[in-house]
């Protein structure tokens, strides 16, 4: 019994990842076999059990309002695929 | 040679006068160079820059004994390469990240620096950190280097196999569902995973947010205790980082552990497990209990669902974190017609596919119709499992469990079922999920071929002072922290054949 329409292709859309057919195919197959596995979570009876975000539940974490140094903008780019101007140079977005 | 002495005997050393930061550090890529065509441990070794670091450490040594706060001053250690050091390549093990060079330290590469370490290099791992076996590493697999032919364990196999191959003193690691404890177990050696919140992730790349910690790999439990006090305290930089004060662990680990009760889940004494592991893990106990611990059977009862329980929750969180990777500001770009087939085929192309089939299950769990009933529920188990050991730990000081079920299996031995390899993890998984600390220490060996077996002690959360005193306790009644492997052997660095022949006699120290 496999997991309820796992549509490779539409997940791989999602996720921005090109998979060719050969990888859609094994990942279909290997996926299912592991949804399969995680059927069992449906076994647990979770009634009016709150779910768990954090291991250790930290709230309102926020530092003050002061200006503090960050990255040179040099530093920043230096992995930059592109770059020009201190500016990382993207595909248009726009037509 | 120093590269086979621990932090503290290397330390007591330097204080002496009787080695140098230098002859330390050279010792340490010696034995990278002469060892890491067969263990493949490193991705990179920055020989220049550690030792013009261990001439500093050096001269500071020269003009007086070392200030409190420095206990690693002219001590090689080894990062694995998720863990971001300045000028220093970060590629997690990725195509992604190839000819990625970090332009920050990390708080944990920060706290080593300050504290007088010297940064030997990068460490293999699984990419990304996923992985059991670092064999999904995008450029090299590391062996075993108590067997080549097999697995080190993961996704910190790199870190490992250099602490056991005595490469480096000691090393830093991640662990998100047993990235260190498993590696450190099936290599020998001590591996710890503090308690979330206890260690900063800033400068860690990310895998699953709620469940990552950086943790240490070292020779013997003094070492992680020294370790971890160097790594551990609140930074304000991770705003998950928990402001708990960092006890002495050093200062904690002789005291009398009688009268502390040790619990054994029946849930973890398994069929699926190897018997010698299971038989190990035992005696093991055992000695803990003439040591005058007592032991208490438990109950948790969720056990069985941890394994699904983390690979939802991981790998919806890690679809999250991975999304950066797009080839705009950094990494591997590969152009396409428009933004959407650009991010597509650099992502196609930079990850590898146990890091894509983590990514996509990730993104089914959490895609519009299926959250509730996979992400939404797992986060629910995800509590009922965290109650398990709050319960327990209301009777127990400490949780002892094999680390692995099995000691390193062959190298491609898991390569083709996935599942398989998830369900090795099942001993190590449910710490990170509930969110407590655990350690690793070496129990013994199989018999044919001779394999590290590990202990798992899992403590309360910010019970580490408790699970490094019973490991202490453990391992300093036990022969097993004084074996290293043949091949970490040291032999003059020489083309004389004949004296590789003969080998070596008795342990190196």
């Amino acid at each position: 019994m496999s997991a309820p329409s796992f549509d490779i292709h539409y997940i791989a859309h999602l996720a921005r990842l090109s998979l060719t057919p050969e990888e859609e195919r094994q990942a279909a197959a290997q996926l299912g076999h592991v949804l399969d596995y995680i059927e069992k979570l449906k076994e647990v009876d979770v009634t009016g059990v709150e779910p768990t975000a954090h291991p250790f539940p930290l709230t309102n974490v926020v530092r003050g309002d002061a200006v503090s140094p960050s990255l040179a903008t040099q530093e920043a780019l230096r992995n930059a695929p592109s770059e020009e101007n201190g500016l990382i140079l993207v595909p248009k977005i726009v037509e | 040679m120093p590269n086979h002495l621990t932090i503290s005997e290397l330390t007591s050393r330097l204080a002496k006068g009787e080695t140098s930061a230098r002859q330390a550090t050279q010792a340490c890529l010696d034995q990278i160079q002469r060892l890491d065509g067969q263990v493949h441990a490193f991705l990179h070794c920055r020989q220049a820059e550690a030792l013009a670091e261990a001439d500093a450490a050096d001269r500071a040594l020269a003009k007086g004994p070392a200030p409190a706060d420095q206990v690693l001053l002219g001590v090689p250690i080894a990062l694995k390469d998720v863990i971001a050091a300045r000028g220093q390549p970060l590629t997690c093990g990725s195509k992604i990240l190839a000819n990625f060079i970090s332009p920050y330290d990390a708080t944990v590469t920060e706290k080593l620096r300050n504290a007088g370490a010297i940064l030997l290099g990068r460490a293999n791992m699984d990419e990304f950190a996923m992985g059991s076996s670092t064999e999904n590493s995008a450029f090299v697999t590391t062996a075993n280097p108590w067997d080549l032919e097999r697995i080190p364990g993961g996704s910190s196999g790199g870190a490992a196999a250099a602490v056991a191959a005595d490469q480096c003193i000691s090393a830093l690691g991640s662990d998100t569902g047993g990235s260190v404890r498993q590696p450190a177990a099936l290599c020998g050696i001590v591996g710890i995973k503090p308690t979330y919140g206890r260690v900063s992730r800033y400068g860690l790349v990310a895998y699953a947010s709620s469940l990552d910690q950086i943790g240490c790999l070292c020779k013997d439990v003094r070492d992680a205790a020294i370790l971890l006090g160097v790594i551990a305290g609140h930074d304000i930089r991770d705003s998950t980082s928990v402001p708990v004060p960092v006890p002495d662990y050093v200062g904690g680990l002789a005291r009398d552990i009688r009268g502390m009760r040790i619990g054994l889940a029946k849930e973890y004494l398994i069929d699926g497990a190897d018997p010698e592991v299971n038989r190990a893990v035992r005696t093991a106990v055992e000695t803990l209990e003439k040591l005058g611990a007592d032991i208490v059977e438990i109950s948790l009862p969720h056990t069985d669902y941890a394994v699904a329980a983390y690979y939802i929750i991981a790998t919806a969180e890690a679809s999250a974190n991975l999304a950066r990777f797009d080839g705009i500001r950094y990494g591997l770009r590969i152009d396409g017609a428009d933004p959407i087939e650009l991010y597509s085929k650099s992502r196609g192309a930079g990850f590898g596919s146990e890091v894509k089939r983590r990514i996509l299950l990730g993104t089914y769990a959490l895609s519009s119709g299926y959250y509730d009933a996979y992400y939404l529920r797992a986060q629910k188990v995800r509590t009922l499992i965290r109650r398990d050991f709050l319960t327990a730990f209301e009777k127990v000081d400490a949780i002892a469990t094999p680390t692995s079920p099995t000691p390193a299996f062959k190298l491609g031995e898991k390569l083709e079922d996935p599942l398989q390899m998830y369900l090795s993890d099942i001993f190590t998984l449910s710490c990170n999920l509930a969110g407590i600390c655990g350690i690793s220490v070496p129990c013994g060996f199989t018999s044919h071929p001779k394999l590290p077996i590990g202990l798992q002690l899992l403590g309360k959360p910010f019970g580490e002072e408790a699970i490094l005193r019973l490991a202490y306790a453990y391992e300093q009644a036990t022969p097993w922290h004084l074996e290293k492997p043949p091949l970490a052997r040291s032999m003059p660095v020489t083309s004389d054949f004949s004296l590789i022949d003969k080998g070596h006699l008795g342990p190196v120290k």
